[in-house]
């Protein structure tokens, strides 16, 4: 029988395997941040191991720093202990490190893919949840806990049961304004924030070859809003010409041998997978989330949802605590919802790709008065792209605020916070409750859509502008 | 890892769904560099109403949580298995886990328990009728038991017996040291490395 993408990748990195117990398995690249290795390292120490593979390891800050005043010292004491206790850590050890003010410093899944690390049939780790993003690569990544932090560190392998795949198969075209952020919020609407729960998801189909990297990356990015242990796409023709010619892409015959492996990494026609959703890309377009947690999201044309429409008894629940959170009311067309604040940026939707998209809709036009808009670049060499592409001038010039590269508001452990009751659309991947800011209310948007709100004040896609042009992203 | 193979305690009902990592440890929480002092942290913001469960004088002292299903979706953070034990509770109960944090739990020794909702129900019917009721969850036997409750629970061999003698995974893992070093020496030499080896 056929074997799918995911049992593939997973095949190959088996270590040891015997009855009864979890597979082990290899990991080929380890990548670090300040929040969640701290306490592994200090595994490390006080059982007086090394770290195993320093070659496949690499850390940067991103979570705590800040976005304005780099040079000056980091004003929050908590921040920078955590800040210099990576800097100790990696120094001690030994680890790669691209600490704030390096060229190579970002968002930790935004430095992975750039630097070409992030490569087709690897295993790829890291202390966050949204490791998932690799998985755009064909590469089979996932979050882990410190715990587990600690003994790739150890031993470069982990314990691992192996997840269930589950398909989910977008087939056609996606109608115009519609983006990979809109199409992972209507995914996740529709199977729930735990409908991926114990799969892999494979992300195929029409729609999903014709996207780019960077759109992939946001899919992938979002599998773990819908429960999943991780989400993978199969390498193809758009994955190695991105790779190509990157810092740490293969070389020559290296490169040919990849190319080689590369290509075998997609699923078997007869592979048979443990679920499948279909979905057909011509019936989405611009979607938004209403609710305090990704997978309650509707199309940006409907109106605030009745808790009382939902059957179940745990979710109508679930709908009327995120009413009175996020202060709506039901029937509220979803159009006329203002926001304060703007934020483009984070893994999910911080690349170049997605500042080119927020920057088409803004040229020309005004951030609204009262309104709020942050710009931050997911790395450093996003930031340089986008300057060399004179993006931050036309941000500044609509009157957004372009900042230094960072998680910054997405999760708001830097200065960059919502005040309680403000209202925020934003292009990354959780509005959960104070997830910006306590008392923080967020609505995730694609970039386009962001743009758009910026210059409305209200939630808003690119076609109700009134002096709409061509669609956000075909200029 | 302290190992686990019975306990017996007061429970504190938490009747929501969707408990997420944020809620279970805020953000801000996350820049401690230590394992320990997250108690205070657990359900912060729930806790700011004085009528929230965990709050109230008869919960003291309570070391089984009874949550709703999908606990612990969200992010990969351990410190919300640490602010859960820092806290003192010993286990978990719920009818659906998020998977990382199923992980990160049974690394931990906070053994999450995967029981029916109708179960979950009835443990939390009992004990919000009676405070003072106690729950075993027995690992030995994979059973919970309570006053008119008796619920069987899977756990898989390997991380029940991993539980039972409080094991290390990092230490059962570099016996297998010749299999990592065969493994090591079988890649291709095109994968990629961080640094010059
Ligand atoms: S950008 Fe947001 S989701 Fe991504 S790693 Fe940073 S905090 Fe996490």
């Amino acid at each position: 029988m056929g074997r799918t993408l995911a049992e593939k990748v997973w095949d190959d990195h088996v270590v040891r395997r015997a009855e009864g117990e979890p597979d082990l398995l290899f990991i080929d690249l380890h990548l670090l941040h300040e929040v969640t290795s701290p306490q592994a390292f200090d595994g490390l120490r006080q059982a007086g191991r090394p770290v195993r593979r320093l070659d496949l390891t690499i850390a940067t800050e991103d979570h705590n720093t800040p976005t304005l005043d780099i040079d000056k010292p980091i004003a929050d004491p908590v921040s920078r202990a955590q800040l210099e206790t990576l800097r100790k850590n990696c120094a001690d050890f030994g680890v790669r490190l691209h600490p704030l003010g390096d060229v190579e410093q970002g968002v930790v899944h935004v430095v992975g893919p750039q630097l070409g690390l992030t490569q087709p049939g690897t295993t790829v780790v890291c202390g966050d949840s949204h490791t998932s993003t690799h998985g755009a690569f064909g590469a089979l990544a996932f979050g882990i806990g410190t715990s587990q932090v600690e003994h790739v560190l150890a031993t470069q392998t982990l314990p691992l049961a192996r997840p269930k795949t589950m398909a989910i198969t977008v087939e056609g075209e996606l109608p115009d304004e519609v983006t990979a952020k809109d199409l992972i919020l209507a995914i996740i609407a529709r199977i729930g924030t735990g409908g991926g729960q114990g799969y892999i998801l494979e992300y195929r189909g029409s729609a999903i070859e014709k996207l780019s990297m960077e759109a992939r990356m946001t899919i992938c990015n979002m599998s773990i809003e819908a429960g999943a242990r991780a989400g993978m796409i199969a390498p193809d023709a758009t994955t190695f010409d991105y790779l190509k010619g990157r810092d740490h892409a293969p070389e020559g015959e290296d490169w040919d041998a990849a190319v080689a492996y590369w290509n075998t990494l997609r699923s078997d026609d007869d592979a048979v997978f443990d679920a499948e959703v279909v979905i057909d890309a011509a019936e989405l377009a611009p979607f938004v989330t209403w609710g305090t947690n990704p997978g309650q999201g509707a199309p940006l044309s409907a109106s605030v949802p009745d808790p009382a429409s939902y059957e179940d008894a745990s979710e109508r629940y679930a709908a009327e605590k995120a009413l009175e959170y996020m202060g709506l009311t039901a029937g509220q067309p979803l159009r006329e919802i203002s926001v304060d604040t703007v934020f483009v940026g984070s893994c999910t939707n911080g690349r170049i790709e997605d500042l080119r998209n927020a920057a088409s809709v803004l040229d020309g036009r005004k951030v609204a008065d009262g309104v709020r808009m942050l710009v931050v670049p997911g790395s450093v060499r996003v930031a340089l792209q986008a300057v060399s592409e004179g993006l931050d001038k036309v941000f500044t010039e609509a009157g957004a605020e372009w900042r230094h590269a960072g998680c910054s508001m997405c999760l708001g452990m830097n200065p960059d916070q919502l005040a309680p009751g403000e209202r925020s659309a934003s292009t990354s991947n959780r509005n959960f409750e104070g997830r910006q800011g306590k008392g923080g209310r967020t609505h995730l948007v694609s970039p386009q859509v962001a743009a758009a709100t910026a210059v409305l004040g209200h939630l808003a896609s690119p076609a109700d502008l009134s002096d709409a042009r061509t669609p956000a992203g075909v200029r | 890892m302290e190992a686990f193979t019975a306990h017996t305690g007061r429970v504190v009902p938490l009747r929501r769904s969707n408990v997420d990592t944020d809620q279970i440890i805020p953000a801000h929480w996350l820049k401690k560099v230590t394992r320990d002092g997250f108690e205070d942290g657990l359900f912060e913001a729930w806790r700011k109403d004085e009528n929230f469960v965990l709050n109230r004088p008869e919960r003291q002292g309570a070391s089984v949580l009874v949550a709703g299903p999908d606990f612990g979706t969200g992010s990969s953070r351990e410190h919300a298995v640490w602010a859960l034990q820092n806290y003192g509770f010993k286990t978990v109960v719920s009818s659906r886990f998020a998977d990382i944090f199923r992980g990160n739990s049974l690394k931990n020794g906070l053994l999450t328990v995967v029981l029916e909702q109708k179960v979950v129900d009835a443990l939390w019917d009992l004990t919000e009728a009676d405070p003072t009721a106690e729950v075993t969850v027995d690992l030995e036997a994979r059973q919970v038991r309570a006053e008119g409750i008796t619920a069987d629970f899977e756990l898989d061999e390997n991380a029940r017996w991993r539980l039972l003698n409080g094991l290390d995974d990092i230490s059962l893992t570099l016996q297998n040291e010749a299999d990592i070093a065969a493994y090591e020496a079988s890649r291709p030499a095109f994968k990629p490395r961080t640094i010059a080896a």
